[in-house]
Protein backbone atom coordinates (compact mmCIF):
# COMPACT_ATOMS: atom_id res chain seq x y z
CA UNK A 1 0.00 0.00 0.00
CA UNK A 2 0.79 3.32 0.14
CA UNK A 3 4.33 4.54 1.51
CA UNK A 4 4.16 7.42 3.66
CA UNK A 5 5.87 10.44 2.31
CA UNK A 6 8.37 11.50 4.64
CA UNK A 7 8.01 15.44 5.82
CA UNK A 8 11.15 17.09 6.70
CA UNK A 9 10.91 19.25 10.14
CA UNK A 10 9.60 22.47 9.55
CA UNK A 11 12.81 24.61 10.40
CA UNK A 12 14.63 22.53 7.46
CA UNK A 13 11.57 22.69 5.35
CA UNK A 14 11.45 26.38 5.54
CA UNK A 15 15.24 26.88 4.55
CA UNK A 16 14.86 24.51 2.02
CA UNK A 17 11.15 26.89 0.64
CA UNK A 18 13.29 30.42 1.06
CA UNK A 19 16.08 28.97 -1.14
CA UNK A 20 13.83 27.41 -3.82
CA UNK A 21 11.85 31.14 -3.56
CA UNK A 22 15.21 33.17 -3.91
CA UNK A 23 15.95 31.18 -6.43
CA UNK A 24 13.03 31.06 -8.56
CA UNK A 25 12.46 34.88 -7.70
CA UNK A 26 15.93 35.66 -9.22
CA UNK A 27 14.97 33.66 -12.43
CA UNK A 28 11.69 35.56 -12.71
CA UNK A 29 13.65 38.79 -12.21
CA UNK A 30 16.26 38.55 -15.14
CA UNK A 31 12.85 37.06 -17.52
CA UNK A 32 11.03 40.44 -16.39
CA UNK A 33 14.43 42.27 -17.00
CA UNK A 34 14.93 40.41 -20.39
CA UNK A 35 11.54 41.18 -21.51
CA UNK A 36 11.96 44.77 -20.38
CA UNK A 37 14.83 45.25 -22.49
CA UNK A 38 13.48 43.64 -25.36
CA UNK A 39 10.23 45.50 -25.38
CA UNK A 40 12.39 48.76 -25.31
CA UNK A 41 14.00 47.78 -28.25
CA UNK A 42 11.09 46.81 -30.31
CA UNK A 43 8.88 50.02 -29.53
CA UNK A 44 12.65 52.12 -30.51
CA UNK A 45 12.09 50.10 -33.78
CA UNK A 46 8.52 50.31 -34.06
CA UNK A 47 9.51 54.19 -34.03
CA UNK A 48 12.21 53.93 -36.24
CA UNK A 49 10.42 52.14 -39.08
CA UNK A 50 7.31 54.49 -38.87
CA UNK A 51 5.41 51.57 -37.75
CA UNK A 52 1.37 52.65 -36.99
CA UNK A 53 -0.61 50.35 -35.99
CA UNK A 54 -3.42 52.20 -37.19
CA UNK A 55 -2.05 52.38 -40.87
CA UNK A 56 -1.40 48.59 -40.71
CA UNK A 57 -5.23 48.09 -39.66
CA UNK A 58 -6.70 50.66 -42.16
CA UNK A 59 -4.59 49.17 -44.73
CA UNK A 60 -4.84 44.82 -44.02
CA UNK A 61 -8.30 45.39 -46.17
CA UNK A 62 -5.88 46.54 -48.75
CA UNK A 63 -3.59 43.71 -48.37
CA UNK A 64 -6.41 41.06 -48.53
CA UNK A 65 -7.92 43.40 -51.40
CA UNK A 66 -4.86 43.03 -52.94
CA UNK A 67 -4.76 39.29 -53.23
CA UNK A 68 -8.05 39.73 -54.48
CA UNK A 69 -7.55 41.58 -57.25
CA UNK A 70 -4.43 40.05 -58.77
CA UNK A 71 -6.86 37.11 -58.80
CA UNK A 72 -9.16 38.12 -60.88
CA UNK A 73 -9.11 38.78 -64.59
CA UNK A 74 -9.52 41.96 -66.60
CA UNK A 75 -13.55 40.63 -67.61
CA UNK A 76 -13.86 40.02 -63.44
CA UNK A 77 -14.00 36.60 -63.57
CA UNK A 78 -11.68 34.15 -61.05
CA UNK A 79 -8.42 33.42 -63.07
CA UNK A 80 -8.64 29.95 -62.28
CA UNK A 81 -11.50 29.99 -64.34
CA UNK A 82 -9.74 30.81 -67.26
CA UNK A 83 -6.29 29.49 -67.54
CA UNK A 84 -5.11 30.38 -70.92
CA UNK A 85 -6.07 33.94 -70.22
CA UNK A 86 -4.49 34.09 -66.88
CA UNK A 87 -1.36 32.80 -68.47
CA UNK A 88 -1.59 34.44 -71.45
CA UNK A 89 2.08 35.22 -71.67
CA UNK A 90 3.25 32.05 -71.08
CA UNK A 91 5.73 31.85 -73.92
CA UNK A 92 7.64 34.89 -72.90
CA UNK A 93 7.47 34.57 -69.57
CA UNK A 94 9.22 30.76 -69.42
CA UNK A 95 11.58 32.17 -71.78
CA UNK A 96 12.67 34.58 -69.30
CA UNK A 97 12.45 32.00 -66.63
CA UNK A 98 14.99 29.94 -68.32
CA UNK A 99 16.66 32.60 -68.63
CA UNK A 100 16.40 32.46 -65.03
CA UNK A 101 17.56 28.98 -64.30
CA UNK A 102 20.32 29.66 -66.63
CA UNK A 103 22.03 33.12 -65.06
CA UNK A 104 21.80 31.15 -61.56
CA UNK A 105 23.27 27.99 -63.35
CA UNK A 106 26.29 29.88 -64.82
CA UNK A 107 26.69 31.80 -61.91
CA UNK A 108 26.35 28.81 -59.40
CA UNK A 109 29.44 27.05 -61.65
CA UNK A 110 31.45 30.16 -62.08
CA UNK A 111 31.17 30.50 -58.59
CA UNK A 112 32.22 27.07 -57.01
CA UNK A 113 34.69 26.82 -59.69
CA UNK A 114 36.88 30.05 -57.66
CA UNK A 115 35.50 28.49 -54.53
CA UNK A 116 37.36 25.52 -55.63
CA UNK A 117 40.44 27.50 -56.47
CA UNK A 118 40.83 29.34 -53.32
CA UNK A 119 39.59 27.29 -50.40
CA UNK A 120 42.52 25.12 -50.34
CA UNK A 121 44.22 28.24 -49.47
CA UNK A 122 41.39 29.06 -46.86
CA UNK A 123 41.54 26.23 -44.81
CA UNK A 124 43.83 25.53 -41.87
CA UNK A 125 44.97 23.10 -42.59
CA UNK A 126 45.82 23.28 -46.31
CA UNK A 127 46.82 26.88 -46.45
CA UNK A 128 50.76 27.52 -47.98
CA UNK A 129 50.93 30.63 -45.69
CA UNK A 130 49.13 32.28 -42.74
CA UNK A 131 49.67 35.45 -44.84
CA UNK A 132 47.71 34.17 -47.94
CA UNK A 133 44.91 32.45 -45.99
CA UNK A 134 43.98 35.57 -43.99
CA UNK A 135 44.00 37.76 -46.98
CA UNK A 136 41.90 35.12 -48.84
CA UNK A 137 39.95 34.82 -45.90
CA UNK A 138 38.61 38.48 -45.72
CA UNK A 139 38.50 39.06 -49.58
CA UNK A 140 35.90 35.95 -49.35
CA UNK A 141 33.93 37.65 -46.58
CA UNK A 142 33.64 40.18 -48.62
CA UNK A 143 32.00 38.80 -51.22
CA UNK A 144 29.35 37.02 -49.27
CA UNK A 145 28.61 39.84 -46.63
CA UNK A 146 27.69 42.45 -49.53
CA UNK A 147 24.34 41.39 -50.83
CA UNK A 148 24.51 40.05 -54.48
CA UNK A 149 21.71 42.50 -55.74
CA UNK A 150 24.17 45.27 -54.57
CA UNK A 151 26.91 43.84 -56.73
CA UNK A 152 24.14 43.74 -59.53
CA UNK A 153 23.60 47.37 -58.80
CA UNK A 154 26.95 48.15 -59.47
CA UNK A 155 27.71 45.81 -62.47
CA UNK A 156 24.68 47.13 -64.36
CA UNK A 157 26.53 50.36 -64.56
CA UNK A 158 29.92 48.60 -65.52
CA UNK A 159 28.42 45.74 -67.85
CA UNK A 160 25.74 47.38 -68.98
CA UNK A 161 22.46 46.17 -68.78
CA UNK A 162 21.09 42.33 -68.72
CA UNK A 163 21.48 39.38 -68.00
CA UNK A 164 25.66 39.06 -67.57
CA UNK A 165 25.76 41.66 -64.75
CA UNK A 166 23.44 39.35 -63.14
CA UNK A 167 24.96 36.20 -63.79
CA UNK A 168 28.64 38.15 -62.48
CA UNK A 169 26.76 39.37 -59.46
CA UNK A 170 25.62 35.69 -58.53
CA UNK A 171 29.35 34.26 -59.28
CA UNK A 172 30.60 36.74 -56.42
CA UNK A 173 28.49 36.43 -54.14
CA UNK A 174 28.33 32.45 -54.41
CA UNK A 175 32.13 32.49 -54.49
CA UNK A 176 32.12 33.83 -51.03
CA UNK A 177 29.74 31.24 -49.29
CA UNK A 178 30.63 28.77 -51.00
CA UNK A 179 34.52 29.34 -50.14
CA UNK A 180 33.96 29.60 -46.75
CA UNK A 181 31.60 26.26 -46.88
CA UNK A 182 34.16 24.34 -48.76
CA UNK A 183 37.27 25.41 -46.84
CA UNK A 184 35.09 24.43 -43.52
CA UNK A 185 34.73 20.52 -45.47
CA UNK A 186 38.37 20.64 -46.34
CA UNK A 187 39.33 21.48 -42.54
CA UNK A 188 37.15 18.66 -41.45
CA UNK A 189 39.09 16.66 -43.98
CA UNK A 190 41.67 13.21 -42.58
CA UNK A 191 44.95 14.89 -42.71
CA UNK A 192 46.49 11.22 -42.25
CA UNK A 193 46.51 10.37 -46.27
CA UNK A 194 48.01 14.21 -46.77
CA UNK A 195 50.93 12.79 -44.73
CA UNK A 196 50.99 9.54 -46.72
CA UNK A 197 51.49 11.33 -50.07
CA UNK A 198 53.83 14.08 -48.47
CA UNK A 199 56.25 11.15 -47.58
CA UNK A 200 56.44 9.78 -51.25
CA UNK A 201 58.19 13.75 -51.68
CA UNK A 202 55.17 14.54 -53.75
CA UNK A 203 54.60 18.67 -53.64
CA UNK A 204 51.43 20.70 -52.00
CA UNK A 205 49.60 20.56 -55.35
CA UNK A 206 49.66 16.29 -55.80
CA UNK A 207 48.70 15.70 -51.86
CA UNK A 208 46.08 18.29 -52.21
CA UNK A 209 44.65 16.20 -55.89
CA UNK A 210 45.77 12.80 -54.53
CA UNK A 211 44.89 13.44 -50.35
CA UNK A 212 42.50 15.92 -49.96
CA UNK A 213 40.04 16.09 -52.84
CA UNK A 214 38.36 12.26 -53.15
CA UNK A 215 37.45 13.29 -49.31
CA UNK A 216 35.55 16.32 -50.36
CA UNK A 217 34.67 15.84 -53.36
CA UNK A 218 30.63 14.80 -52.99
CA UNK A 219 30.42 17.19 -49.62
CA UNK A 220 31.49 19.89 -52.38
CA UNK A 221 28.70 18.91 -54.95
CA UNK A 222 26.05 18.77 -52.44
CA UNK A 223 26.94 22.19 -51.34
CA UNK A 224 27.07 23.47 -54.55
CA UNK A 225 23.47 21.98 -55.73
CA UNK A 226 22.07 23.87 -52.58
CA UNK A 227 23.45 26.93 -53.70
CA UNK A 228 21.84 26.71 -57.00
CA UNK A 229 18.70 26.05 -55.10
CA UNK A 230 19.24 29.29 -53.68
CA UNK A 231 20.40 30.83 -55.95
CA UNK A 232 17.36 30.28 -58.55
CA UNK A 233 14.99 32.54 -55.92
CA UNK A 234 18.62 35.23 -56.11
CA UNK A 235 18.10 35.22 -59.69
CA UNK A 236 14.27 35.36 -59.97
CA UNK A 237 14.80 38.80 -58.05
CA UNK A 238 18.31 40.28 -60.18
CA UNK A 239 15.79 41.81 -62.91
CA UNK A 240 14.55 44.13 -60.54
CA UNK A 241 17.89 46.16 -61.05
CA UNK A 242 17.62 45.17 -64.95
CA UNK A 243 19.98 42.49 -64.56
CA UNK A 244 17.84 39.77 -65.94
CA UNK A 245 15.78 37.04 -66.25
CA UNK A 246 12.06 37.29 -65.00
CA UNK A 247 12.42 39.38 -62.58
CA UNK A 248 12.37 42.27 -65.21
CA UNK A 249 8.87 40.85 -66.13
CA UNK A 250 7.33 40.80 -62.64
CA UNK A 251 8.59 44.18 -61.51
CA UNK A 252 6.76 45.87 -64.75
CA UNK A 253 3.44 43.76 -63.96
CA UNK A 254 3.71 45.22 -60.42
CA UNK A 255 4.37 49.06 -61.18
CA UNK A 256 1.61 48.96 -64.17
CA UNK A 257 -0.78 47.16 -61.76
CA UNK A 258 -1.37 44.08 -64.71
CA UNK A 259 -3.20 42.28 -61.39
CA UNK A 260 -3.36 38.66 -63.11
CA UNK A 261 -0.04 38.94 -64.26
CA UNK A 262 1.25 39.29 -61.11
CA UNK A 263 -0.57 35.88 -59.97
CA UNK A 264 0.44 34.60 -62.89
CA UNK A 265 4.11 35.45 -62.53
CA UNK A 266 4.01 34.87 -58.86
CA UNK A 267 2.69 31.01 -59.18
CA UNK A 268 5.46 30.21 -62.02
CA UNK A 269 8.24 31.22 -59.71
CA UNK A 270 6.65 29.40 -56.56
CA UNK A 271 6.38 26.33 -58.89
CA UNK A 272 9.49 26.24 -60.44
CA UNK A 273 11.67 27.17 -57.05
CA UNK A 274 9.39 23.52 -55.59
CA UNK A 275 11.05 22.01 -58.75
CA UNK A 276 14.05 22.55 -58.10
CA UNK A 277 13.64 22.25 -54.94
CA UNK A 278 12.62 18.42 -55.46
CA UNK A 279 14.90 17.58 -57.92
CA UNK A 280 17.97 19.09 -56.65
CA UNK A 281 17.13 17.01 -53.13
CA UNK A 282 16.85 14.11 -55.12
CA UNK A 283 20.16 14.56 -56.80
CA UNK A 284 21.84 15.26 -53.57
CA UNK A 285 20.28 11.98 -52.33
CA UNK A 286 21.95 10.10 -55.34
CA UNK A 287 24.99 11.16 -54.90
CA UNK A 288 25.20 10.97 -51.32
CA UNK A 289 23.54 7.55 -51.51
CA UNK A 290 26.45 6.27 -54.11
CA UNK A 291 28.91 7.40 -51.43
CA UNK A 292 27.63 5.70 -48.57
CA UNK A 293 27.29 1.86 -51.11
CA UNK A 294 30.92 2.36 -51.85
CA UNK B 1 55.26 -22.36 -46.34
CA UNK B 2 52.55 -23.56 -48.51
CA UNK B 3 53.02 -21.80 -52.07
CA UNK B 4 49.56 -20.00 -53.14
CA UNK B 5 47.48 -21.27 -55.66
CA UNK B 6 48.29 -19.00 -58.90
CA UNK B 7 44.39 -17.65 -59.03
CA UNK B 8 42.41 -18.69 -62.31
CA UNK B 9 42.33 -14.86 -63.35
CA UNK B 10 40.29 -16.13 -66.50
CA UNK B 11 37.63 -17.77 -64.19
CA UNK B 12 37.52 -15.63 -62.02
CA UNK B 13 37.02 -12.51 -64.12
CA UNK B 14 33.95 -15.09 -65.56
CA UNK B 15 32.61 -15.15 -62.47
CA UNK B 16 32.67 -11.69 -61.30
CA UNK B 17 32.32 -9.37 -64.42
CA UNK B 18 31.25 -6.52 -62.42
CA UNK B 19 34.28 -6.31 -60.18
CA UNK B 20 36.58 -6.46 -63.03
CA UNK B 21 35.05 -4.51 -66.05
CA UNK B 22 32.34 -2.19 -64.43
CA UNK B 23 29.71 -1.77 -66.90
CA UNK B 24 30.01 0.60 -69.37
CA UNK B 25 27.03 2.91 -67.96
CA UNK B 26 28.92 3.32 -64.18
CA UNK B 27 32.15 4.06 -66.56
CA UNK B 28 30.27 6.40 -68.76
CA UNK B 29 28.53 7.77 -66.14
CA UNK B 30 30.81 10.50 -64.48
CA UNK B 31 32.49 11.72 -68.08
CA UNK B 32 28.91 12.05 -69.00
CA UNK B 33 28.00 14.45 -66.64
CA UNK B 34 31.03 16.47 -66.84
CA UNK B 35 30.26 17.24 -70.58
CA UNK B 36 26.55 17.89 -70.11
CA UNK B 37 27.09 20.07 -66.97
CA UNK B 38 29.49 21.77 -69.40
CA UNK B 39 27.28 21.45 -72.47
CA UNK B 40 24.62 23.38 -70.63
CA UNK B 41 27.34 25.80 -69.31
CA UNK B 42 28.11 26.54 -72.78
CA UNK B 43 24.65 27.55 -74.28
CA UNK B 44 24.48 29.55 -70.54
CA UNK B 45 26.83 32.00 -71.63
CA UNK B 46 25.83 32.20 -75.83
CA UNK B 47 22.09 32.31 -74.20
CA UNK B 48 23.22 35.28 -71.79
CA UNK B 49 25.10 37.43 -74.39
CA UNK B 50 28.79 36.96 -72.95
CA UNK B 51 31.15 38.10 -74.83
CA UNK B 52 35.28 38.60 -74.12
CA UNK B 53 34.97 42.06 -75.12
CA UNK B 54 32.28 43.11 -72.73
CA UNK B 55 33.68 40.98 -69.95
CA UNK B 56 37.00 43.33 -70.77
CA UNK B 57 35.26 46.62 -70.97
CA UNK B 58 33.01 45.59 -68.29
CA UNK B 59 36.67 44.96 -66.46
CA UNK B 60 37.96 47.78 -66.60
CA UNK B 61 35.01 49.98 -66.06
CA UNK B 62 35.07 48.39 -62.49
CA UNK B 63 38.74 48.59 -62.14
CA UNK B 64 37.40 52.65 -62.86
CA UNK B 65 34.81 52.65 -60.34
CA UNK B 66 36.79 51.13 -57.56
CA UNK B 67 39.80 53.49 -58.35
CA UNK B 68 36.54 56.33 -57.55
CA UNK B 69 35.51 54.54 -54.43
CA UNK B 70 39.09 55.70 -52.37
CA UNK B 71 38.82 56.80 -50.05
CA UNK B 72 34.95 56.16 -48.53
CA UNK B 73 33.61 59.58 -47.75
CA UNK B 74 30.17 60.40 -46.67
CA UNK B 75 30.16 63.67 -47.82
CA UNK B 76 27.66 66.28 -45.42
CA UNK B 77 25.21 63.04 -45.68
CA UNK B 78 26.59 61.52 -42.36
CA UNK B 79 23.46 61.93 -40.24
CA UNK B 80 20.95 61.12 -42.54
CA UNK B 81 22.91 57.65 -43.50
CA UNK B 82 22.79 56.99 -39.82
CA UNK B 83 19.22 57.76 -39.72
CA UNK B 84 18.76 55.17 -42.49
CA UNK B 85 21.10 52.54 -40.73
CA UNK B 86 19.05 52.86 -37.59
CA UNK B 87 15.75 52.69 -40.17
CA UNK B 88 17.55 49.54 -41.47
CA UNK B 89 18.06 47.92 -37.88
CA UNK B 90 14.25 48.69 -36.64
CA UNK B 91 13.21 46.71 -39.77
CA UNK B 92 14.89 43.51 -39.05
CA UNK B 93 14.22 43.51 -35.48
CA UNK B 94 10.28 43.79 -35.68
CA UNK B 95 10.41 42.32 -39.03
CA UNK B 96 11.56 39.17 -37.23
CA UNK B 97 10.00 39.81 -33.76
CA UNK B 98 6.24 39.97 -35.79
CA UNK B 99 7.23 36.81 -37.74
CA UNK B 100 8.69 34.72 -34.85
CA UNK B 101 4.93 35.58 -32.54
CA UNK B 102 3.16 34.67 -35.63
CA UNK B 103 4.76 31.43 -36.96
CA UNK B 104 4.91 30.05 -33.32
CA UNK B 105 1.25 29.07 -33.24
CA UNK B 106 0.85 28.18 -36.71
CA UNK B 107 3.96 26.10 -36.00
CA UNK B 108 1.97 23.54 -33.57
CA UNK B 109 -0.30 23.15 -36.61
CA UNK B 110 2.71 21.40 -38.56
CA UNK B 111 4.41 19.55 -36.24
CA UNK B 112 3.78 16.22 -36.72
CA UNK B 113 3.86 15.60 -32.77
CA UNK B 114 1.19 17.63 -32.00
CA UNK B 115 -1.61 17.12 -35.14
CA UNK B 116 -1.24 13.78 -36.19
CA UNK B 117 -3.42 14.50 -38.98
CA UNK B 118 -2.31 14.68 -42.35
CA UNK B 119 -5.39 16.38 -43.41
CA UNK B 120 -4.28 19.83 -41.10
CA UNK B 121 -0.62 19.53 -41.61
CA UNK B 122 -0.31 18.83 -45.42
CA UNK B 123 -2.08 21.85 -46.53
CA UNK B 124 -0.33 23.90 -43.76
CA UNK B 125 3.08 22.71 -44.35
CA UNK B 126 2.76 23.24 -48.13
CA UNK B 127 1.48 27.31 -47.13
CA UNK B 128 4.42 28.09 -45.58
CA UNK B 129 6.93 26.48 -48.47
CA UNK B 130 5.10 28.86 -50.86
CA UNK B 131 5.48 31.17 -48.60
CA UNK B 132 8.80 30.54 -48.36
CA UNK B 133 9.52 30.48 -52.31
CA UNK B 134 9.35 34.54 -52.79
CA UNK B 135 11.98 35.87 -52.30
CA UNK B 136 11.71 39.00 -49.61
CA UNK B 137 11.95 41.59 -52.16
CA UNK B 138 8.96 40.13 -54.02
CA UNK B 139 7.27 40.66 -50.75
CA UNK B 140 8.30 44.24 -50.42
CA UNK B 141 7.45 44.98 -53.35
CA UNK B 142 3.97 43.71 -52.72
CA UNK B 143 3.27 45.46 -49.74
CA UNK B 144 4.50 48.63 -51.15
CA UNK B 145 1.62 48.14 -53.65
CA UNK B 146 -0.70 47.75 -50.08
CA UNK B 147 1.31 50.17 -47.62
CA UNK B 148 2.75 52.86 -49.70
CA UNK B 149 6.58 53.19 -50.06
CA UNK B 150 8.44 53.48 -46.61
CA UNK B 151 10.24 50.96 -44.33
CA UNK B 152 6.73 50.11 -43.12
CA UNK B 153 6.18 47.55 -45.85
CA UNK B 154 9.84 47.05 -45.36
CA UNK B 155 8.89 45.46 -42.15
CA UNK B 156 5.62 43.69 -43.27
CA UNK B 157 7.84 41.72 -46.18
CA UNK B 158 10.47 40.45 -43.85
CA UNK B 159 7.55 39.73 -41.70
CA UNK B 160 6.35 37.69 -44.21
CA UNK B 161 9.18 35.79 -45.55
CA UNK B 162 10.32 34.67 -42.48
CA UNK B 163 6.65 33.73 -41.03
CA UNK B 164 7.53 31.00 -43.84
CA UNK B 165 10.84 29.87 -42.58
CA UNK B 166 10.17 30.03 -38.54
CA UNK B 167 6.89 28.14 -39.39
CA UNK B 168 9.19 25.28 -41.14
CA UNK B 169 12.28 25.91 -38.49
CA UNK B 170 9.81 25.85 -35.30
CA UNK B 171 7.86 22.88 -36.25
CA UNK B 172 10.84 20.82 -37.00
CA UNK B 173 12.25 22.19 -33.27
CA UNK B 174 8.81 20.96 -31.64
CA UNK B 175 8.69 17.73 -33.51
CA UNK B 176 12.62 16.69 -32.31
CA UNK B 177 11.51 17.54 -28.24
CA UNK B 178 11.24 14.88 -26.32
CA UNK B 179 8.13 12.83 -25.84
CA UNK B 180 8.49 12.10 -22.05
CA UNK B 181 8.15 15.35 -20.12
CA UNK B 182 4.64 16.11 -22.43
CA UNK B 183 4.08 11.98 -20.82
CA UNK B 184 4.75 12.94 -17.35
CA UNK B 185 2.28 16.62 -17.33
CA UNK B 186 -0.56 14.36 -18.78
CA UNK B 187 0.12 11.59 -16.06
CA UNK B 188 -0.35 14.36 -13.51
CA UNK B 189 -3.40 15.26 -15.04
CA UNK B 190 -2.61 18.18 -17.08
CA UNK B 191 -4.63 19.29 -19.97
CA UNK B 192 -3.59 19.54 -23.81
CA UNK B 193 -2.60 23.40 -23.03
CA UNK B 194 -0.66 22.26 -20.13
CA UNK B 195 0.92 19.91 -22.39
CA UNK B 196 2.19 22.43 -24.43
CA UNK B 197 2.72 25.21 -22.00
CA UNK B 198 4.94 23.15 -19.28
CA UNK B 199 5.92 19.95 -21.45
CA UNK B 200 6.94 21.01 -25.10
CA UNK B 201 7.56 24.65 -24.40
CA UNK B 202 10.67 24.60 -21.99
CA UNK B 203 12.25 22.52 -24.52
CA UNK B 204 11.92 24.23 -27.66
CA UNK B 205 11.97 28.07 -26.18
CA UNK B 206 15.78 27.90 -26.60
CA UNK B 207 16.20 26.25 -29.89
CA UNK B 208 13.51 28.78 -30.93
CA UNK B 209 15.30 32.23 -29.06
CA UNK B 210 18.41 30.75 -31.17
CA UNK B 211 16.84 30.85 -34.08
CA UNK B 212 15.19 34.02 -33.20
CA UNK B 213 18.76 35.50 -32.96
CA UNK B 214 20.16 34.38 -35.84
CA UNK B 215 17.69 35.13 -38.56
CA UNK B 216 18.06 38.93 -36.90
CA UNK B 217 21.26 38.64 -38.03
CA UNK B 218 20.39 37.64 -41.10
CA UNK B 219 17.87 39.82 -41.87
CA UNK B 220 19.71 42.78 -41.16
CA UNK B 221 21.43 42.18 -44.16
CA UNK B 222 17.76 41.06 -46.05
CA UNK B 223 16.43 44.84 -44.73
CA UNK B 224 19.86 46.32 -46.04
CA UNK B 225 18.26 45.41 -49.56
CA UNK B 226 14.99 45.96 -49.46
CA UNK B 227 15.26 49.80 -49.78
CA UNK B 228 16.37 49.04 -53.38
CA UNK B 229 13.06 48.61 -54.65
CA UNK B 230 11.94 51.07 -51.94
CA UNK B 231 10.90 49.54 -48.79
CA UNK B 232 12.79 52.14 -46.64
CA UNK B 233 16.22 51.79 -44.67
CA UNK B 234 19.91 52.23 -46.13
CA UNK B 235 19.29 50.53 -49.52
CA UNK B 236 17.12 53.01 -50.60
CA UNK B 237 20.10 55.64 -50.11
CA UNK B 238 22.68 52.94 -51.82
CA UNK B 239 20.53 52.56 -54.83
CA UNK B 240 20.13 56.26 -55.27
CA UNK B 241 23.68 56.80 -54.92
CA UNK B 242 24.73 54.08 -57.30
CA UNK B 243 22.12 55.71 -59.68
CA UNK B 244 23.52 59.25 -59.33
CA UNK B 245 27.59 57.85 -59.68
CA UNK B 246 28.62 59.35 -56.57
CA UNK B 247 31.07 56.62 -55.67
CA UNK B 248 32.70 57.49 -52.45
CA UNK B 249 29.78 57.61 -50.97
CA UNK B 250 28.78 54.10 -52.18
CA UNK B 251 31.68 52.81 -50.53
CA UNK B 252 30.69 54.48 -47.21
CA UNK B 253 27.46 52.95 -47.34
CA UNK B 254 29.07 49.60 -48.05
CA UNK B 255 31.60 50.17 -45.46
CA UNK B 256 28.46 50.68 -42.81
CA UNK B 257 26.47 47.92 -43.74
CA UNK B 258 29.45 45.44 -43.48
CA UNK B 259 30.39 46.99 -40.23
CA UNK B 260 26.89 47.07 -38.99
CA UNK B 261 26.91 43.66 -39.46
CA UNK B 262 29.91 42.38 -38.14
CA UNK B 263 28.31 44.19 -35.15
CA UNK B 264 24.92 42.44 -35.03
CA UNK B 265 26.58 39.06 -35.77
CA UNK B 266 28.51 39.57 -32.76
CA UNK B 267 26.24 40.91 -30.16
CA UNK B 268 23.88 37.75 -31.38
CA UNK B 269 26.49 35.35 -30.76
CA UNK B 270 27.09 36.17 -27.80
CA UNK B 271 23.15 35.92 -26.82
CA UNK B 272 22.77 33.06 -28.53
CA UNK B 273 25.58 31.79 -26.24
CA UNK B 274 24.14 33.06 -23.38
CA UNK B 275 21.02 31.31 -23.71
CA UNK B 276 22.42 27.96 -24.74
CA UNK B 277 24.18 28.35 -21.60
CA UNK B 278 21.44 29.08 -19.50
CA UNK B 279 19.75 25.93 -20.96
CA UNK B 280 22.74 24.04 -19.66
CA UNK B 281 22.85 24.51 -16.98
CA UNK B 282 18.93 24.96 -16.15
Amino acid sequence: MATAVSILPAQQLAVLNDAYRKAVGRKRLKAVLAAAVSCVALLIAAYGAEVNLHTLFTYFGNFVGYFDRILTLDSGARVWTNPAEWFWGWKKWLRMLGETLLISYVGTLIGAVFAFGLNFFAAQNTAPSAWLRFVIRRLLEFARTVPGIVFALIFVIAFGLGPMAGVLAIAIHSTGALGKLFAEIVENADMKPVEGIRSTGASWLSSMRFAILPQVVTGYASYALLRFEINVREASVMGFVGAGGIGQEFVVAIRKFYYSDVSAILVTIIVTVFIIDISTGWLRARLFGKETRH
Amino acid sequence: MSQMPKPDTAKLRAKYPDVFQRPASARLATPAMIVLALAIFAFGLVDLDFSPSKLISGVSQLGWITMMMIPPNPGSSFPLYMKAMGETLSIALLGTTLAAVLALPVSLLAARNIIPSNLIRFPVRRFLDSIRGVDTLIWALVWINVVGLGPFAGVLAIMVSDFGAFGKLFSEAIEAADRKQVEGIRASGGNALHEIRFGLLPQVLPVIAGQVLYFIESNTRSATIIGIVGAGGIGLELAEQIRVLEWQKVSFLILLILIAVAAIDFISSKLRFAIIGQRAVA
